[in-house]
């Protein structure tokens, strides 16, 4: 299912599964990651799956690209080998003061900001990765009409909880950061618990989640 | 434990970028969080080499300007690493410090780290422990996601360092070394090497590139001739890794170092070899830096012979 492994630098593999990025891609790079990481290697410092790429990070010390390239190669994976997922459901508050370029998604994608919501609402979102912060989810896929590019000019903090869209994908800023994609709402739950060292993320590759909808009321009461 | 029996610095200056570091967190990366750890892992291991500590001890690193430190409790000896320059303040007078060296401290005496000189990141020790607690295994402080003690922030004023255990049965140890330069920063090319012009490959080996004020632990952007893309400014995102070169949007180098983000949406041009990982990271803003094409097996020589190095000069210290 790997279709080439290349070096990312002097100790790094990069091995890619294609240029697309749909479900079945990025289940099977998914798939091996748990499996990988489940051999426990010595010397693996890293794995990082995305849509279609897994990069595993390994100590110059112990291993070289070549030999550990062979190893990778070696590994089988079964077909059937099903994937555990989890179905997620995240409150998200679309107040004004949550929405930040509901504005900006109206005027570009022409529809009504209640016809966006319900359209955004009424699908299931795949995650495809976490990363670049802790805990982010980069989740999918948002239907054909509700597309659009990122800001022209990211901002420079988005708050912390926020729910955002671009291209096929959205996700949950689980962190203050900088940032382009059109935020619709905030959610008050924690994404990612840094007191929970186990398992901070509350939402893992190739789970699911649900958006629902809450009031502002509602909102304060969960963050309470 | 009764305040008479604690042993501690006080912070009277931060510094800047002050913050716990050991050889930093593994195998998080698909969670988002990095590496983090030492930014120059030679000087971190050669500190806890002079100090007799174990070799993944908490130091601390500072960056530019290191803090203005008093201590309280009985007798200690700390060490500095990196080139640094710093006065240790006691009942007798002023010293200037040498790096390398342990020198003792009393209660009440003082050490003020002023700047390092030439270089980016310092480290200090003492011969024993700091008591910080662990994430994940480490004890690095990433302030970026705000992972590690002191709430993930840098170090503040006011803060006090405890030392939870003491080697008493320490000796004074020194090296004699004057840390290492480099000409070039030697580069291995990246997967989407072929996303950039000829011309703009060649550029990237042939002139030097300035280093800008936007550099920190998480990054380092550079200036210089532009990189012209031509096939696509943006890549499916996916992950990175430490000494990664980016080019961005813009035309810009930007290099990923030690709390990067972990996954990335630029495309990238080369990769900085681990060998010469510590030396970049000395590289000051202003300075400029020149990148040579290296293959990955040269690469990996380059590595071995590193730590050659780095085991040479630890069994020099006496």
């Amino acid at each position: 299912m790997i279709k080439n492994i290349l070096n990312l630098g002097d100790a790094a593999l990069y091995c890619d599964f294609g240029s697309d990025v749909n479900q079945e891609i990025n289940s099977n790079v998914i798939k091996y990651f748990y499996h990988i990481k489940k051999l426990n290697l010595k010397g693996i410092t890293n794995l990082t799956p995305s849509y279609n790429k897994l990069i595993i990070s390994y100590d110059l010390n112990i291993h070289s690209f070549l030999t550990l390239k062979k190893k990778i190669e070696n590994i089988e994976i079964k077909e059937n080998n099903k994937l555990e997922k989890n179905l997620i459901e995240i409150p998200v508050c679309c107040d004004n003061n949550f929405a930040l370029d509901i504005k900006r998604v109206e005027n570009k994608l022409k529809l009504k900001s209640e016809i966006i919501l319900e359209k955004f609402f009424s699908k299931n979102y795949f995650c495809y990765m976490t990363g670049f912060v802790a805990g982010m989810p980069f989740l999918g896929d948002l239907s054909q009409e509700m597309r659009l590019k990122r800001l022209e000019t990211p901002r420079v903090k988005v708050p912390k909880g926020s729910v955002g869209i671009t291209e096929q994908f959205c996700n949950i800023y689980t962190f203050e950061t900088p940032g382009g994609w059109n935020i619709l709402g905030n959610t008050p739950q924690n994404i990612f618990d840094t007191s929970n060292q186990s398992n901070p993320n509350l939402v893992n590759p190739g789970d699911t989640i649900k958006f629902y909808r809450i009031t502002l009321d509602q909102y304060n009461e969960i963050k309470r | 434990m009764k305040s008479k029996d604690r042993n501690y610095f006080k912070i009277l200056r931060a510094g800047i970028n002050t913050t716990y570091q050991d050889l930093g967190r593994n195998n998080l990366y698909h969670i988002g969080i990095p590496f983090s750890g030492a930014m120059d892992k030679r000087n971190f291991q050669l500190l806890n080499s002079l100090l007799q500590n174990d070799y993944n001890s908490p130091v601390i690193e500072f960056a530019y300007q290191g803090p203005h430190l008093k201590y309280f409790g009985k007798d200690i000896f700390f060490c500095i690493s990196g080139n640094v320059s710093f006065k240790i303040i006691t009942k007798e007078g002023i010293i200037d410090g040498n790096s390398y060296q342990c020198y003792l401290l009393k209660n009440g005496d003082e050490v003020d780290i002023r700047s390092t000189n030439k270089s980016v990141y310092g480290y200090f020790s003492i011969n024993g422990t700091f008591g910080v607690d662990y994430y994940w295994g480490s004890c690095s402080i990433n302030t970026q996601a705000q992972i590690g003690p002191n709430n993930g922030n840098k170090f503040s004023k006011d803060l006090e360092i405890e030392i939870i255990d003491i080697n008493n049965s320490f000796n004074k140890r020194k090296l004699d070394y004057l840390g290492s330069t480099i000409e070039n920063i030697r580069v291995i090319k990246g997967t989407n090497y072929n996303y950039f012009s000829e011309s703009s490959q060649n550029k990237l080996f042939k002139e030097s590139f300035k280093i800008t004020k936007l550099s920190d632990r998480m990054g380092m952007r550079l200036e210089g001739p532009k990189i012209e893309n031509i096939v696509d400014p943006n890549i499916k995102s996916e992950g990175l890794v430490k000494g990664v070169i980016q080019i961005t949007s813009a035309g810009d180098p930007i290099i990923m170092l030690s709390d990067h983000g972990t996954i990335g949406g630029y495309p990238k041009i080369a990769t900085v070899i681990s060998a010469d990982y510590d030396r970049l990271v000395q590289l000051t803003p202003g300075s400029n830096i020149k990148f040579k094409d290296v293959s990955l097996e040269d690469a990996e020589t380059l590595y071995k012979l590193y730590q050659m190095e780095t085991n040479n000069l630890i069994s020099q210290i006496k």
